[in-house]
């Protein structure tokens, strides 16, 4: 329906356009120019000034041996072994962790959404792990929870008989989601408890006056009338993973699988003080990225998509 | 109709990403220098955040008293942050900073690109700063070509610190120089469900896990390269030893050994939870402090050692003063109160005899209110630092000077990658043999530059 008049508006704007009409639109994108000038600047320019060092060969360390080397840089990015392995750590644990944290924010959501008592001391409680700063969770998870000596789940697996684990040296991957899903589910469940709130009281009652049992409500009322909201939260969540550092600097450094390509720039441009090579890391990262993104959010995104609605 | 929505956001995340990947790529440094305002003159420190800085910059009010022209602006960092932002300044010559705190391994690969002021002179001519006084090894590690680039603020050796408790009820007595073989042993018969026979460090990194596994490659006689800048990370000696240290840590060491740097062995050890540590001298005075669980009950004796005498490392912060400076007269001012024998009365009477940057100065040593704050560990640090040879460490000579580091701009580059490898090797996730012969080709690469 509102697409419907919108499009019909859109139609009438175009067919007649007054002059004046036109001097206010002319007018109003003028006023847009200083805005569009300065994003530009700040986007841009960073960008390609990136592109000119990612020519040069340029150790901080050797000053005396900077020079131009065309693609040389590129070269090493592709063929220093380095890249490939760094860009499928960063999906899976990207990829894993948005998938875990919607199913567990979904989840967290349904229990939320009724009336009892302490409401809404609960979702604050909640809400609580997003709240933390990155380095601050990622602190906490190392020291009091996964540390061999003082951690919480060791001691708790020791109670029913499980052998301790040391996570961070068998078990890097597993640790650096468990953080991130932990840390994102708060996000997604907000997001999706937000949906179910705004979901009619009326369709539901209709639906079960029709005969339809609770799983069946959910499935073919709520989870359609979710979809918008749960691809959102997915797509925020992996513009969010996809720069994710704390945990694996702080706990992990990269080992076992779990150097993502945000780590791994860092690691080119401040352990090894190459800047050339890391600014041709990070161009690289940024078409990559783009690329990536738009495949698999595609792919997630018709997984969802239901024919006959909206 | 059904794809533009999705298209639409998909074009949006991507330029989102693009232009948070870009932003974080540029993220540079600011900041201003002091300039000159009627004879005043204002020095920018950058220094890193322990707590000897800290006890600095509490001090520094005395030193402007007794020099009214001179203000000290403190700029204090974490470890990473300091090196990256001062080798920025550095080397595109930005003259921020009058006076940066530099360590051992930087300063001959900064003395050789030409950043830093020599300081032999200004040193030597001044009588009551006495620099025969400063620690010998270290004045060899910061001198390049005869010239002294730089003067230190503390500096460290290694030792092995035992629990003396643990040993006495096992009946081992430890020997003031023992062998790898020995505290091997020893560390086998200690080990218990809870507690670890010994603790070493196992978290990737050069300056972490490649601090104590240098110094036991280099006992076993193997070394990063050879005299002519081979690379020499696949001999037999490097992968014994290495072979070696994981045995040790997966047998008789401490849980997750990944996550073990200094401060979680600190942490292990002053819990008792560990036998042995073998780590930084500078670790005896948190050990040794009133509030520490196994006060009193630690022995300290040499690093073990197989194939050479001395097996310690020697590390230490340093202040130096940078080309680019204008204000390098007062920058000296400042560097030598700051590393002079007055300052550490200063800070012994002032905040207390224990706190006294220790390893710098031999006189630190022979203060009796220094020796009887510091007597558990006072004696041996001195005689460690005294002993160990940073122009020859290991069985055979190297062409650079320096334990525990290689003085290339490469090495931290290289110790970390290798050192992330050795990780999965912990873990069982891949062969020792090929993850150092990846670090050979590595470091070859890097060796070639240097010929």
């Amino acid at each position: 329906m509102t697409t419907l008049e919108a499009a019909e508006r859109r139609a009438k704007r175009t067919v007649k356009e007054t002059p004046a009409e036109k001097r206010d639109l002319r007018l109003s994108r003028a006023l847009l120019w200083p805005a569009l000038v300065v994003s530009l600047v700040l986007t841009q320019i960073p960008f390609l000034v990136t592109i000119y060092y990612s020519l040069q060969s340029w150790n901080l360390l050797r000053p005396a041996d900077q020079e131009f080397v065309w693609f040389a840089n590129y070269v090493t990015v592709f063929t220093g072994g380095d890249f490939i392995p760094s860009l499928i750590s960063t999906v899976v644990i990207t990829g894993t962790s948005v998938v875990l944290s919607v199913l567990f924010g979904l989840g967290i959501a349904l229990l939320l959404d009724r009336k009892f008592h302490g409401q809404a001391l609960a979702r604050t409680l909640l809400i609580t792990p997003f709240l933390v700063m990155p380095a601050a969770a990622a602190l906490i998870w190392k020291w009091s929870i996964l540390d061999a000596n003082v951690g919480v789940l060791n001691w708790a697996l020791g109670l029913v008989g499980i052998p301790e684990i040391s996570w961070n040296t068998d078990l890097p991957l597993v640790t650096i989601i468990m953080v991130l899903t932990w840390q994102y589910t708060p996000f997604m469940m907000l997001i999706i408890l937000a949906g179910l709130q705004s979901q009619s009281g009326e369709v539901l009652e209709a639906a079960s006056v029709d005969g339809a049992g609770p799983i069946r409500t959910f499935v073919s009322m709520t989870l359609p009338h979710l979809r918008q909201y749960i691809e959102i939260a997915a797509l925020l969540g992996s513009i969010m993973l996809l720069q994710v550092f704390d945990p694996i600097a702080i706990m992990t450094r990269g080992t076992g699988g779990t150097k993502t390509l945000s780590y791994l720039l860092y690691e080119r441009a401040f352990v090894g003080l190459e800047v050339g090579e890391a600014a041709a890391y990070g161009v690289v990262t940024v078409i990559v990225t783009i690329i990536v993104a738009s495949v698999a959010l595609r792919t997630l995104f018709q997984i969802f998509a239901t024919d006959g609605d909206k | 109709m059904r794809t533009s929505p999705t298209r639409r956001r998909v074009a949006l995340l991507g330029i989102a990403t693009a232009s948070v990947l870009v932003l974080s790529a540029c993220a540079g440094a600011g900041g201003s220098g002091g300039g000159d305002s009627g004879g005043k003159v204002t020095l920018t420190l950058a220094t890193v955040n322990n707590p000897q800085m800290k006890d600095m910059e509490s001090l520094k009010d005395s030193f402007e008293k007794d020099n009214p022209d001179i203000t000290i602006k403190f700029v204090q960092m974490e470890e990473n942050d300091l090196r990256d932002s001062v080798t920025k300044d550095v080397a595109t010559q930005g003259g921020q900073y009058d006076v940066v705190t530099v360590g051992s391994y930087e300063v001959p690969i900064w003395a050789g690109n030409d950043w830093l002021s020599d300081l032999t002179s200004l040193a030597g001519d001044d009588d009551d700063y006495d620099v025969d006084d400063l620690m010998p090894p270290i004045r060899e590690a910061l001198t390049v070509d005869d010239s002294l680039y730089a003067v230190p603020f503390y500096g460290e050796s290694s030792f092995l610190m035992y629990n003396k408790d643990m040993f006495a009820a096992a009946g081992i007595t430890m020997p003031d120089n023992p062998t790898w073989d020995e505290v091997a042993s020893y560390a086998k018969q200690l080990k218990t469900a809870d507690t670890a026979g010994i603790c070493l460090r196992g978290k990737p990194g050069w300056g972490e896990l490649f601090a104590p596994l240098t110094t036991v490659v280099q006992t076993f006689g193997g070394n990063w390269y050879n005299e002519d800048w081979e690379a020499e990370v696949d001999s037999p000696e490097f992968t014994e030893a290495t072979q070696f240290y994981i045995d040790l840590v997966k047998e008789a060491g401490q849980p997750d050994p990944v996550s073990s740097g200094f401060t979680e062995c600190l942490n292990l050890f002053s819990q008792g939870n560990a036998a042995m540590w073998y780590d930084a001298t500078s670790a005896a005075g948190s050990l040794e402090d009133a509030a520490s669980p196994v006060a009193g009950k630690v022995g300290y004796v040499h690093a073990p050692v197989k194939e050479t005498a001395e097996s310690g490392w020697l590390w230490s912060w340093n202040l130096a003063i940078p080309k680019t400076s204008k204000h390098q007269d007062a920058a000296w001012t400042f560097v030598s109160w700051a590393t002079s024998k007055e300052y550490q009365q200063l800070v012994g009477t002032e905040l207390g005899w224990s706190r006294v940057p220790p390893g710098a100065r031999q006189s630190t040593y022979e203060l009796p209110e220094y020796q009887e704050a510091a007597s558990a560990f006072a004696g041996i640090t001195n005689d460690v630092m005294n002993s160990v040879n940073p122009e020859q460490p290991g069985v055979d000579p190297q062409p650079w000077v320096g334990i525990q580091y290689v003085t290339i701009p490469e090495f931290q580059d290289i110790g970390n990658q290798v050192s992330q490898d050795l990780a999965d090797v912990f873990a069982g996730r891949s062969e020792l043999a090929g993850v150092l012969k990846s670090g050979q080709e590595l470091a070859q690469k890097a060796g070639d530059k240097q010929k």
